[in-house]
């Protein structure tokens, strides 16, 4: 035993879960039961290890009480089926060698992370599986961070471990086409822990627990499970250069501030910093994908050290080649934003227009809301307090209510 | 994406229903299914029942905020008798919930059909660009 407890044995405990989890999945061949032993494991350790010091071989201990776990689940599991003793023995026989040593493959982590964003599950699994199995997080966490009962997310991950089991995928590598066609869903994930993390960051929910760390933690090692790839490196680049802002996002009454009121002095230099650095390391790499384009966008708006030395041509220039890239309605409303900052709101009004026909575009009070934004730019306020009054009514954040209400109620001289 | 159930009762004829005791019994026992199921799928943020509306006051602010207590006005129609609280994936799913929890059972185990009103809760993420 050595070393005292502190926030970075607590660290290094959530970097260890997904290699142990892999190791005992690998050796038991049941992600599900394996996936509930670590748990177990991990609760061990965070009581124990306080205590008594954390062991000389952490990811040995973690993965000699796990397998001891699963080993005392089959030996009951068997001695409830047939209380015989030829069963018995066979249960003895899965007692794991521990040759700990030997049990470590760097790709189980990896594994592990294709896995958790399995096509058979919904988006919502996928997260909560994604912070159990790769992030370490307990139940409770995960529940805490979403406001959902624990009762309710372990449901949702047992769940989701049952989709896994039933699709019957193996543990092991995809194969390198596979593993092409499936990281997009794999990044979606890390996008979407990170984006709720940045969404709850103000409001009334400041003791969660803070996923957009998490989200970053997390897309760190993946990127050093694929260092080669360029649109990995692109997502943590977006979200370093995205989170730099945080502490300037909000005003003193958890209010939303728009980017160009904004405080910029608040922005963080050493997150912009290492964002840019990978954003360099990744266009260089030659294919330029969705997160490196969304990256490269946040990095100019990061650059300009007042609103108005935006390079908004730039931006305007990346808009377009995301529209090619990953055409939608989204890409479409912030590309008419640019158009106008460049051309114009005229410009932009009509690049709007596109929009309101397209079936696809469910989150309408976005579009209300720019649509209020360049309105009022030229000078038709009546117009644009009535759409500020649309996208108030429409949107299901809080914070962007109020925004929205204080915008009309501004131009309508309150 | 999370969204509140609101189960509206007719006041008229409220208060403890008078039902037979199979049909009361049924119904009680369909609730905890309901919600028994929606925990199990992974769903149910929380689910309270409310007091019937001779327990309910209208509570407003006096002279130096003292309470003024008042009984619920007799014009009102409609009552809350409880609410969900749901996670759910998608607006449908939350619809196909609220048409569930419409068709408990009630007297002679004939479907309530009761009205349940379903709105989004505001807890979406805010737009980064603005």
């Amino acid at each position: 035993m050595s070393e005292k407890w502190d926030a970075t044995s607590e660290r290094l405990l959530r970097e260890l879960a997904p290699q142990v989890l892999g190791a005992v999945t690998r050796r038991f061949r049941d992600f599900a039961s394996a996936e509930d032993a670590v748990q177990e494991a991990m609760i061990a350790a965070f009581t124990q290890w306080p205590q008594e010091g954390i062991p000389d071989n952490p990811r040995g201990w973690l993965i000699q009480v796990a397998s001891r776990r699963m080993t005392d689940q089959a030996r009951s599991e068997m001695a409830r089926r047939e209380r015989e003793t030829t069963v018995a023995r066979e249960a003895e026989s899965m007692t794991p060698v521990l040759d700990i040593d030997s049990d470590m493959d760097p790709d189980d982590t990896l594994i592990l992370l294709f896995m958790c964003s399995h096509p058979a599950l919904s988006p919502s699994s996928a997260i909560a599986l994604t912070l159990r199995a790769i992030g370490g997080l307990t139940t409770a966490e995960i529940g805490n961070a979403f406001l959902v009962p624990e009762a309710t997310m372990a449901q949702r991950i047992s769940r989701a471990k049952q989709s896994i089991a039933n699709s019957g995928v193996p543990f092991r590598l995809p194969s390198p086409e596979e593993r092409a066609q499936r990281l997009p869903a794999v990044l979606h994930v890390l996008y979407l822990i990170f984006n709720e993390g940045y969404a709850s960051s103000i409001g009334a929910h400041l003791q969660r627990l803070d996923l957009a760390r998490e989200a970053i933690r997390l897309t760190r090692n993946a990127k050093t499970l694929l260092p080669e790839n360029a649109e990995v490196a692109g997502l943590l680049a977006l979200m370093l250069l995205t989170d730099a802002r945080r502490a300037a996002r909000t005003g003193p009454e958890e209010e939303l501030v728009p980017l160009d009121k904004q405080d910029r002095t608040l922005w963080d230099r050493t997150e912009i910093a290492e964002g840019l650095e990978l954003l360099t390391a990744a266009l260089s790499k030659g294919s330029v994908g969705l997160y490196q384009l969304q990256a490269a966008i946040a990095a100019v708006h990061d650059e300009a050290g007042r609103p108005e030395d935006t390079d908004w041509p730039q931006i305007l220039a990346l808009y377009e080649l995301l529209r090619r890239v990953s055409p939608g309605p989204m890409v479409t409303l912030n590309h008419a934003i640019a158009a106008a900052m460049v051309h114009g709101p005229d410009k932009g009004l009509q690049l709007l227009k596109a929009l309101d026909a397209d079936p696809r575009f469910a989150d309408h009070y976005r579009l209300e809301a720019v649509r209020a934004h360049l309105l009022e730019k030229m000078g038709d306020y009546e117009l644009a307090i009535k759409h500020y009054r649309n996208a108030a009514a429409q949107t299901t954040s809080i914070p962007e209510r109020n925004y929205l209400m204080t915008q009309a109620a501004r131009l309508a001289g309150g | 994406m999370k969204y509140i159930l609101m189960m509206n009762t007719m006041k008229a004829g409220h208060g403890v229903p008078n039902w037979q005791q199979k049909d009361l019994q049924a119904h009680i026992a369909f609730m905890h299914s309901l919600n028994k199921h929606l925990t199990e799928a992974g769903e149910l943020v929380s689910a309270e029942g409310l007091s019937f509306p001779d327990q309910a006051r209208l509570v407003r602010a006096g002279k130096n905020g003292v309470p003024i207590t008042d009984g619920v006005f007799p014009e009102s129609k409609e009552f809350l008798a409880g609410f969900w609280i749901i996670d759910v994936e998608s607006p449908e799913r939350a619809y196909e919930i609220a048409a569930k929890a419409s068709a408990a059972p009630g007297p002679g185990g004939e479907p309530l059909n009761m009205p349940i009103e379903v709105r989004p809760i505001m807890s979406g993420p805010p737009p980064e660009m603005l």
